[in-house]
């Protein structure tokens, strides 16, 4: 029988990781679509670089960033009493920083697809920021925001590179399914292996297959 | 009413353009603004409006500043007493007709209006629809209905016919002109079509490259070039026949045909596709009433 709490730990982080990156999103991809901000381009390739860099690349750095011999860590551990390196709230962060593009990019292009007209219509009309992002644009961008959503869920639970180096294989820490699976090959315990893994792959089949229906349906948005 | 100064370089396909513009417009006059695309009609609306910053622009409407150059004052587009009916409309697509209306009324606001609207601009039957499946025109009434949901004291228009068939553009006039006397707007309206201009507007002003070049009344306007005794149209010509002892040339000009007679001296000069300008003097050209 196989261990169901990197199952139960794959969903809570991804789960964690899709509400926070959602709420934190939507202000920077508001932000990024209007703003006229001269390093604007800059920010947006930091922000895509989890797409095109090795995840060992970026766990490697968050590990040296996170361990408490280096300033940010020393501060994080003495200031907030956190630890981050091989620790659940390590790997939601590292989730965080890696899965960015994917939710940031749907939102952005959903804004950029609106007519700015949509947004000086609604300040014309007296209605402040607030109340045109979240009656005006928000309602506008459903599909992108849909999609945003899926996808960081989705990329979430697949994540390897990243999880190794922050979080190690810590049972009921930071062991995830991707881990376990390595670990179950690495025994030989190849059936543990396929229960796993064809979970994952079933999963994460029906959460695309549910954005490319959707997708198709309105046309307004790209994946990433 | 309106004291209008400002100051704004402009970045167009051939380069920089200042923008340099002053003018004053009376409460309850129906301004039309007339130029070549690019002469920066659209940003004076939009730098009335507080949508566009421009480098130095001094706004007083009635006895309140909008703008000040000199104490860098600018009044936040939310608090300026505009309803402005964008080129493409901007009608919210999540939301219906009615649902767009009553999005701008402000908190405790009676829906009156809305309904008085609804009917003043025949919106009954569309309602409950949602913007996507209103024709041109239609979209055309709910903007034009939803700008003036706030009661506001100016009504800006960005080109809001250039989009209308003929019959479409006469019907949406009558009814901007209603809106303009029954809420005693002061309009102002960006416009390429004269006719338009003297339809509605008392006072015009003429714009090119980001200066007023000429302003009054349209009959001053657009006296001296535009209208004479001659009227002229040019087209191409698409057949030539004879018929007994004349030659009747066909004309084809926009979505309109005009035969002219010609003799068989001229005719050899005319060959089929040629472009051509098709003139007529006073005396004999006929009207034709469209509506």
């Amino acid at each position: 029988m196989i261990d169901l709490n990197p199952l139960w730990l794959t969903a809570k982080l991804a789960l964690i990781t899709t509400v926070i990156l959602f709420v934190v999103s939507i202000p920077l991809s508001y932000w990024l679509a209007y703003s006229r901000f001269r390093f604007k381009a800059v920010i947006e390739a930091l922000i895509s670089l989890p797409l095109v860099l090795p995840p060992s690349v970026l766990g490697f750095y968050l590990l040296i960033a996170f361990s408490p011999d280096n300033a940010f860590g020393k501060f994080l551990a003495d200031y907030l009493d956190l630890r981050l390196v091989f620790t659940f709230e390590g790997l939601i962060l590292a989730s965080i920083l890696y899965s960015l593009p994917f939710m940031v990019n749907p939102v952005l292009s959903g804004f950029k697809n609106l007519s700015p007209a949509l947004q000086e219509a609604s300040f014309t009309l007296g209605k402040s920021r607030f109340t045109t992002v979240t009656k005006v644009l928000l309602p506008n961008i459903r599909a992108s925001l849909f999609t945003g959503i899926i996808m960081t869920f989705a990329h979430t639970l697949g994540e390897f590179g990243v999880v190794l180096m922050v979080g190690g294989s810590i049972p009921q820490e930071t062991k995830v399914v991707s881990i376990a699976i390595y670990e179950e090959v690495e025994a030989m315990n190849y059936h543990n292996a396929n229960v796993y893994a064809g979970i994952l792959f079933v999963f994460s089949f029906v959460i695309l297959l549910a954005v490319h229906l959707i997708n198709n349906k309105s046309r307004k948005t790209t994946l990433y | 009413m309106i004291q209008f100064n400002a100051y704004k370089m402009l970045q167009t396909a051939d380069g920089e353009l200042p923008l340099d513009v002053a003018f004053t417009i009376k409460k309850g006059q129906f301004v039309a603004v007339y130029g070549n695309s690019g002469a920066g009609k659209t940003t004076i609306l939009r730098i009335l409006t507080g949508l566009t910053a421009a480098e130095k622009a001094t706004i007083k409407v009635a006895d309140a500043t909008w703008d000040d150059a000199e104490k860098k004052f600018h009044l936040p587009v939310q608090k300026r007493s505009i309803g402005f009916v964008f080129q493409d409309f901007a009608l919210f697509p999540n939301l219906t007709v009615k649902e767009n209306l009553e999005f701008a009324l402000s908190k405790g606001d009676s829906k009156e209006i809305v309904q008085e609207l609804i009917e003043l601009m025949e919106l009954q039957s569309l309602q409950n629809s949602k913007p996507e499946h209103l024709s041109g025109g239609q979209k055309q009434r709910v903007a034009l209905a939803r700008a003036i949901v706030r009661r506001p004291k100016i009504l800006l228009l960005d080109e809001p016919l250039s989009a209308l068939d003929d019959a479409m553009r006469f019907k949406l006039q009558d009814y901007i002109l209603q809106i303009h006397k029954k809420y005693e707007l002061t309009t102002i309206m960006i416009s390429h079509s004269i006719a338009e201009i003297f339809k509605l507007s008392n006072h015009v002003l003429v714009i090119d490259k980001g200066r007023i070049t000429k302003q009054g009344t349209p009959e001053k306007v657009f006296s001296e070039q535009k209208i004479s005794s001659k009227f002229q149209l040019t087209g191409e010509i698409i057949s030539i026949k004879k018929s007994d002892i004349v030659y009747v040339v066909q004309v084809s000009s926009g979505n309109t045909i005009v035969k002219v007679i010609a003799t068989e001296d001229e005719v050899a000069n005319y060959h089929i596709g040629q472009k051509v300008l098709v003139a007529s003097k006073a005396f004999n050209p006929v009207i034709q009433i469209l509506s």
